[in-house]
């Protein structure tokens, strides 16, 4: 029988990582793939930032003369039918896309928690009422309902992240009902009850902070989808109006006259689309193993 | 049982009349009905003939009423009429039906035997390189937007035959079912066939880690025989309920696609339909999807409480 290498077996269990910046490199290279997302996500967010110095020409700028410029040194991806900058109108599409993403999820997640709080602490007639409510929220696609608001409230951008935010709100709502319901049994919640603690309280200090795990796990999810509903709305052209450099938008219909003459037009958004996507999935999926075992995968 | 099935089509039919409410309602929250719309695009009109139009539409009467008339002509089969072409509305939408269903079945069939196959690949090789490679892939799949994929197809179909594939209503030989059909259904059923993978994956999963699948290898039991009688058998249940999540899911695809291959199905025709602003349509096109979403998510319940006894003790 060979011996064990114990000092290699403790490296890989992380024991022997010290230091703040050894378990973080420790963690890095456990979750590679989340680590990938994350540096897509933290570049994503650098340019939505520094658009303005990254982005060498104004986004919105018609320019006759250069219109539909091959990729080249001039113009780096292109120009458009407008004679726009294609690599400045993608950069300060990321901010559109960062806010939106940021905005829905954050005002879904919002209002799902205190839906969901509500229904599974108080449950009764309270619970019935908003479990009807879901059901008929979730009985409509993610894009059919948003494009219905979208049309109802007019094309802007705190419309769209309306928009985009009520179809998260039962999906939020649902997993933190659970969670409470789940809460709601266990013996530190009636201990606080025992020892004379308000209702409101209990909810607020004791149930919510321990549903934050999901929370995060779940809203990091519904990122990448709230930035594919966006693309999605502005594609149809019921999304973020014209001239604001949306990558969905850029995408829109008239895309498909210019796959013939101007593929680069088709390419470069899809490009920004899926990789901002695919950098929060990452991250969400590293995410979830990390703060939910129980779901590993 | 049959309470069981009593009790789950109460709720469907409570949950379709509370959409009908919420479609009804949402499209109207902006003041102002179809009427000042046109007008307030054509410039000065007669007020005389806005009346006129108005009474012609129904539109001068209280919500409530135009709410009860809508939803009794349905009850007997009359949508109403589209504002646009002043066709009824029912003969509009029916012809775009089987066009949609057609991609849908495809897209189906597509993301099943696509995502199922990988997935238990993926689980029975966990932790392997090949795991690792699929998984990126299925997750890249769900990262990539369906239009976007679309729009590549038409680049690559330009750059291989210099032409787009145009819809074709009567297809004739097989390549052209192919180019007509299969392409875009591939186009809607790629992400779908990512999210088939990764559950199938992590059902896989959880079913191997069963007691009884460690039985079945301490007696013996040839890899492949714990792999596909003991362990996919069970693992396919919950695989099961996902077309159903599927369902909601294709939809989204279907509008974009649609849209970017230029095909008359329903999907484009909602689009088409709210930006012409004509109500009668995206209200009634908007309540055949939630009919088909409730529908396939109530034939998914029952299934499910078949297969698996337990469900229908437990709820």
């Amino acid at each position: 029988m060979a011996a064990i290498d114990f000092e290699s077996e403790l490296r890989r269990a992380g024991a022997l990582a010290s230091g703040r910046w050894g378990k973080l490199a420790y963690l890095a290279q456990r979750h590679l793939l989340g680590t990938i997302g994350l540096v897509i996500m933290a570049l994503f967010v650098l340019t939505a930032i520094f658009a303005n110095v990254i982005g060498r020409y104004d986004p919105l700028t018609v320019d006759a003369v250069h219109a539909l410029a091959r990729p080249g040194w001039q113009h780096w991806m292109g120009t458009d039918s407008f004679g726009r900058d294609v690599f400045s109108r993608i950069v300060h599409g990321a901010r559109i896309s960062l806010a939106v993403g940021i905005g829905s999820t954050a005002l879904g997640a919002t209002f799902g928690v205190m839906i969901g709080l509500a229904s599974g602490y108080l449950s009764g007639w309270v619970d019935l009422v908003f479990q009807r409510v879901t059901d008929i929220l979730q009985a409509l696609p993610l894009l059919v309902l948003a494009l219905v608001m979208t049309a109802a409230l007019g094309p802007s951008l705190p419309n769209v992240i309306l928009a985009i935010a009520i179809p998260l709100v039962p999906i939020v709502a649902r997993v933190i009902r659970a969670n409470t319901l789940a809460l709601r049994e266990l013996p530190f919640v009636e201990a606080a009850k025992s020892i004379g603690m308000s209702e409101m309280r209990i909810a607020l200090r004791h149930v919510l902070p321990n549903t934050l795990a999901p929370l995060i796990v779940l809203a990091t999810a519904q990122l990448g989808s709230t930035i594919l509903t966006e693309a999605s709305l502005s594609f149809l052209g019921l999304g973020i109006p014209e001239p604001y450099p949306s990558w969905g938008r850029m995408l829109s219909e008239s895309a498909a006259e210019y796959v013939r003459t101007a593929p680069w037009l088709v390419i470069f958004p899809g490009i920004a689309i899926s990789l901002a996507v695919f950098g929060t999935n990452l991250f969400g999926d590293a995410l979830r193993d990390i703060l939910d075992p129980r779901q590993r995968g | 049982m049959f309470a069981y099935i009593v009790r789950r089509l109460f709720l469907m039919l409570l949950t379709l009349f509370g959409i009908s409410i919420v479609i009804f309602f949402l499209l109207r929250i902006v003041p102002g009905n179809i009427v000042d719309i046109l007008f307030a695009a054509a410039g000065y009109v007669d007020p005389a003939d806005k009346a006129a139009l108005e009474r012609q539409l129904g539109v001068d009467q209280p919500m409530v009423v135009q709410y009860l008339h809508w939803i009794g002509g349905l009850l007997h089969g009359d949508l109403g009429y589209s504002y646009v072409s002043e066709k009824p509305a029912l003969d509009e939408i029916l012809p775009r039906i089987p066009i949609t269903a057609r991609l849908a079945g495809l897209a189906l069939l597509f993301s099943a035997s696509v995502g199922i196959p990988l997935g238990v690949l993926s689980a029975v090789n966990q932790g392997s390189r090949l795991d690792y490679a699929l998984r990126v892939v299925s997750l890249s799949g769900l990262s990539l937007p369906s239009f976007w994929l679309g729009l590549l197809i038409l680049t690559a179909s330009v750059a291989m035959f210099g032409e787009i594939p145009i819809f074709n209503p009567d297809p004739k030989t097989w390549g052209e079912v192919f180019a007509t059909y299969c392409i875009p259904a591939m186009a809607v059923g790629f992400r779908s066939s990512a999210l088939t993978m990764r559950i199938t994956r992590s059902s896989m999963l959880e079913v191997l880690r069963q007691d009884y699948i460690r039985t079945a290898r301490a007696k013996g039991a040839s890899e492949s025989s714990v792999n596909f009688h003991h362990a996919l058998k069970n693992a396919i249940l919950p695989v099961i309920t996902v077309v159903g999540i599927e369902a909601a899911f294709l939809i989204g695809g279907l509008i974009v696609t649609e849209t970017v291959f230029n095909i008359p199905g329903v999907a484009r025709f909602l689009v088409e339909a709210i930006r012409w602003r004509d109500y009668p349509i995206v209200q009634n096109l908007v309540m055949f999807i939630a009919v088909v979403v409730v529908t396939a998510n109530f034939i998914v319940d029952m299934l499910y409480a078949v297969f698996d006894p337990r469900i229908r003790y437990s709820d």
